[in-house]
């Protein structure tokens, strides 16, 4: 099976609370919060789309987008 | 379908705190049951009160909220009117174990059809960080100032002693195994019981110093292992984690309609 290749990350900003558990459990360091404690993508390159920061979120507020 | 078409978004963002475990259990049970196929109209989801409890007014099925501690009594009475529906009632740890104790292991006992999740933050967090069952002893809540004296429930043990056919333990942190197990236990004909350990930021985590949402989540990390793993037998204070019962049993609503038939005597 090819690796998954990301497409893009939607990001809901109105449901994210700033939790920081994507952030801090992402295997390759892509995310960040900015100064409104709201979750952005910095590191998009770095993604391998385990979609974990997915699957963890609380919020439902972060999707990860993969190439078909 | 997606997962946002099982929610219903006009109630979102959700009323939980932030890195609370709640949403965490409800995106692993939508998952497993996009999974497994099922529709939206044969699922009924019966809560009673809490934090978690909740969680009925986001899901998009058939949802009743119902009185502390009762959901199981509510949920059974759903199950013998209308068999053939699937039921899932989430519950905190203190509205399954305290409130609602008794229901509980009569529920498991009668091994009625239905899948109870028990989302275990071991405390109160609705009413304000009270310690419950599960919350142990020598830890530190807004009712114990000095630490607690209670030993705590074990959720898996008191459900396998109750009666329950099928019994698994999941954690916030293995978001993965939570979503199988629940599917496994939807799919299950018997009383099934799911305790996910989630965590409590706002007051579990805050009065005990464990820290902020993610270093609570990979507590669970550290302090848990797979069942029969050589850690466990290394390190006896891990708690284990995967299915610990899976067995057949007579379900209560088939023996119920057996019942009618004696009675009826073949008249009906």
């Amino acid at each position: 099976m090819a690796k998954p290749k990301l497409k893009q990350h939607h990001i809901n900003r109105d449901w994210c609370k700033g939790c920081g558990i994507c952030v801090e459990l992402c295997p390759k360091n892509v995310l960040e919060l900015d100064d409104q404690d709201k979750v952005v993508v910095v590191r998009p390159q770095d993604c391998i789309c385990c979609r974990l920061c997915e699957l963890r979120c609380p919020d439902f507020a972060i999707e990860v987008e993969t190439q078909e | 379908m997606a997962v946002k078409d099982y929610l219903r978004e006009r109630f979102f963002p959700h009323l939980w705190c932030p890195g609370c475990g709640h949403g965490e259990v409800l995106g692993g049970l939508i998952r497993a049951i996009e999974n497994l196929g099922l529709s939206k109209n044969e699922i009924v989801m019966v809560s009673g009160i809490g934090c978690s409890s909740r969680i009925t007014g986001y899901v998009d099925f058939h949802t009743m909220h119902t009185i502390h501690g009762r959901a199981l009594a509510f949920a059974t009475g759903v199950k013998l009117a209308r068999p053939e529906l699937k039921i899932i009632v989430p519950m905190g740890d203190g509205d399954a174990l305290a409130i609602g104790g008794n229901h509980f292991i009569h529920a498991a006992r009668r091994n009625v059809d239905m899948t109870a999740i028990v989302m275990n933050n071991r405390i109160y967090g609705m009413t304000g960080g009270q310690f419950s069952p599960l919350s142990g002893s020598n830890i530190s809540a807004s009712t114990a100032p000095y630490r607690t004296i209670d030993k705590s429930f074990d959720v898996v043990e008191l459900s396998k002693a109750a009666g329950a056919t099928f019994v698994a333990r999941a954690t916030s942190y293995h978001a993965q195994q939570m979503t199988e197990v629940i599917e496994k236990a939807i799919l299950h004909k018997g009383f099934s019981v799911v305790e996910v350990l989630t965590q409590c930021p706002t007051y579990f985590g805050r009065k005990n110093k464990i820290g902020d949402a993610p270093e609570m989540i990979k507590w669970f990390k550290d302090h848990t292992t797979p069942i029969g793993s050589k850690a466990k037998q290394e390190h006896p204070e891990l708690i284990e984690r995967g299915i610990f019962v899976q067995q057949e049993g007579p379900e209560y609503c088939e023996e119920y309609q057996k019942i009618v038939e004696r009675a009826m005597k073949g008249r009906s």
